[in-house]
């Protein structure tokens, strides 16, 4: 009955909001011991994805397995298989760390001296000691985050889900999660998360999913998902907007994939997989007589993933599949459909990325 | 039971597949999952003390300004509208108080760490008894404070201590068992403020359109017709004969029946409408 290699298979996941279909036929499998990257923007439909794979949410359509145990018919049974940490926390502020890894920890049939032990345990471990009978009003954005995880591993659950874990932490607090996710999965535990960042899933997860408007299209490594739009970006600003057509072509006719363009901002964002190639690029320009305002060599962003990906002509071959990396990259039709997916894209992703990258192509 | 056993010094989790899984919960475990609940909602209360500022004053005020107000016109003195309204005022102040376990049980649910109870192994109900059950703490509070008032105006119960405490005892039962309905549509509800709105819209008539303050027999005929059956006044008739002469009457075998008969129909409606609630 039990499936032991694979610790979640869901199959046609549908939720539907109204009108809105917020996860829209998501298929998502994940192999026992490893970390699955759930990747998207805002929106995407992540939380409303983990919410019926941890039975919090009923699927309207499809179906979902967590170790063999389908999430509908056996909900009792897959929560005890299951530790989740939402995106927002999911503690009590009214009370201390101590209290609630207690509360927990009674709720996970631990009590007295085992729930002491076990919750002084979890403190010590994730560094919550001190802070630990203060009121949870004065903890900071990562102590939160910290204890919300350490609330989710009282019953040592096989499966994680990590929703978010460190959007809104600063970039030190983020490597200490990293850190404690990656000796969590040194454990043996499998664990499902979710980011808006590429780079997040790139360093943590074994396999992502790129996931937009409630439906996966891209899965793979992240190798091959950055394959897939190059392994760096080039942005050239020109001096001169009437040059756009012109530097396209060039561009093109060097690398041999046309860039994304936007003129009102004299840009050109596209993707080298060489970087030696970019004094190629160079050197054409130069010799169109195309001037050159500045340029920059960036690692794709969530952003350019995305456009190659939801922007791609073959985007519904795409979906769900595992040869994101032949995905032609920076292929992009500017049709308004595709414009408005990039402006959503843009707008809601890592505040580290360049905002000024996609401009869009109108 | 083995699953929940934890040894911290292991270094490894043990694999899903591995694992025996209890398909359902235990009687046991609901109740040990509940009273977790309810010391939870306790030690709310001893971090924000404030809440419990409507169960002290209310049985304050409402004991003097009833009884000031309406002794002489109703009872001819004070001292022989005590036994008349003490126990109205009782039963009126603490099934008001059960209001606010709904209210409060929407705030709460809005909260992420619901999400949490909903994802751990444990009955489904304890989130909700165990938060009904801490506010029996108010319900003691407001009976305590409510009876010494009439005590320290002058009440002087035939019943003794075993009728009052028994009288007490009653009110707090019947205020948890109403405590569902309120707790039903605090799950329901858009918004804890909206709870309030339709809580207060039925307890009005219903505390106020029956013998809690008045007796029945000066009110118009077509009144006294709902006053008779409003459960109310069936309650406030129990407590009186409690606390006034000890006696046990079929007021109190109704009271605790329609009690039960609340608590059979709105704990499992409120506790389907609170898993359905994304
Ligand atoms: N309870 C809800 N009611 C209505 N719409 C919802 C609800 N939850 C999520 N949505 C909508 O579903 C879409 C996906 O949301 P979500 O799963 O939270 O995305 P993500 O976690 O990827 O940011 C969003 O458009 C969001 O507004
Ligand atoms: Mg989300």
């Amino acid at each position: 009955m039990s499936s032991t290699d694979r610790a979640v298979e869901a199959h046609g996941l549908v939720k539907t909001f109204g009108s809105h279909r917020a996860v829209d036929g998501v298929d998502l499998s994940v192999r026992t011991g490893s970390v699955y990257g759930v990747l998207g923007p805002n929106g995407a439909g992540k939380t409303t994805t983990i919410r019926m794979l941890a039975t919090l949410l009923r699927p309207d359509a499809g179906s979902a397995t967590i170790f063999g145990h389908d999430v509908g018919r056996e909900p009792f049974v897959v929560r005890q298989l299951i530790g989740v940490t939402g995106q927002y926390a999911s503690v009590d502020e009214t009370l201390s760390a101590t209290e609630n890894l207690q509360l927990f920890c009674r709720l996970n049939g631990l009590h007295g001296a085992a729930a002491r032990r076990r919750s002084n345990d979890l403190l010590e471990e994730f560094d919550l000691t001190e802070a630990a009978t203060r009121p949870l009003k004065n903890f900071s954005g990562g102590m939160r985050r910290r204890l919300d995880l350490a609330a989710s591993l009282i019953a040592q659950p096989p499966l994680l889900f990590l929703d978010e874990p460190t959007t809104g932490l600063d970039p030190r607090t983020r490597a200490q999660m990293w850190a404690t996710i990656r000796r969590l999965v040194a454990t043996g535990s499998t664990v499902l998360l979710t980011t808006q960042y590429l780079e997040e899933a790139d360093q943590l997860a074994d396999r992502i999913a790129v996931i937009d408007h409630g439906r996966v299209v891209a899965e793979g490594t992240g190798d091959e998902l950055k394959a897939s739009v190059g392994a760096q970006s080039l942005q050239l600003t020109l001096v001169d907007a009437d040059d756009v057509t012109a530097a396209s072509r060039t561009v093109e006719q060097v690398l041999g994939t046309s860039p994304v363009a936007s003129p009102e901002a004299r840009r050109l964002t596209v993707p080298v997989d060489d970087a030696t190639r970019v004094t190629d690029v160079l050197t054409a320009l130069r010799a169109a007589a195309i001037d050159l305002a500045g340029l920059s060599l960036d690692k794709p962003t969530l952003d350019e993933v995305f456009l190659a990906l939801t922007g791609s002509p073959t985007d519904t071959d795409v979906t769900g599949t595992d040869d994101a990396g032949d995905v032609p990259a920076g292929d992009v039709p500017a049709a308004g459909s595709r414009t408005e997916t990039r402006i959503e894209t843009r707008t809601k992703t890592h505040p580290e990325t360049r905002s000024d990258t996609m401009e869009v192509s109108a | 039971m083995s699953t929940r056993t934890l040894d911290p010094t292991r270094p490894t989790i043990v694999p899903g597949a591995q694992r025996t899984l209890r398909n359902r919960v235990t009687p046991g475990q609901t109740v040990r999952d509940s009273l977790a609940m309810a010391r939870r909602g306790l030690i709310k209360v001893r971090r924000t003390p404030e809440q419990l500022f409507d169960v002290t004053l209310q049985p304050i005020i409402f004991t003097v300004m009833f009884t000031f107000l309406f002794g002489g016109a109703v009872a001819g003195d004070v001292a022989s509208y005590l036994p008349i309204v003490i126990p109205g005022i009782l039963v009126q102040t603490v099934i008001t108080t059960s209001v606010v376990t709904g209210v409060q049980l929407r705030e709460d649910m809005d909260k992420g760490v619901f999400d949490r109870f909903k994802s751990l192994p444990i009955a489904r109900i304890a989130p909700l008894a165990g938060a009904l059950l801490a506010d029996v703490l108010r319900y003691l509070i407001a009976t305590t404070i409510t009876i010494t008032m009439g005590l320290v105006m002058g009440w002087r119960p035939g019943g003794g201590f075993v009728g009052v405490a028994l009288a007490g005892l009653l009110v707090v039962v019947c205020a948890w068992s109403i405590s569902w309905i309120f707790a039903f549509f605090g799950v329901i509800a858009r918004s804890a403020s909206s709870v309030q709105g339709i809580s207060f819209m039925v307890l009005f008539p219903l505390t106020f359109l029956s013998n809690a303050f008045v007796s029945v027999d000066t009110l118009p005929s077509w009144l006294q017709g709902f006053v008779n059956v409003n459960p109310v006044s069936h309650l406030v008739t129990a407590v009186r004969e409690l606390a006034g002469s000890g006696t046990l009457t079929h007021e109190v075998g109704i009271a605790l029946l329609g009690s039960a008969v609340i608590v059979a129909v709105f704990a499992p409606l409120a506790v389907r409408a609170y898993m359905r609630k994304a």
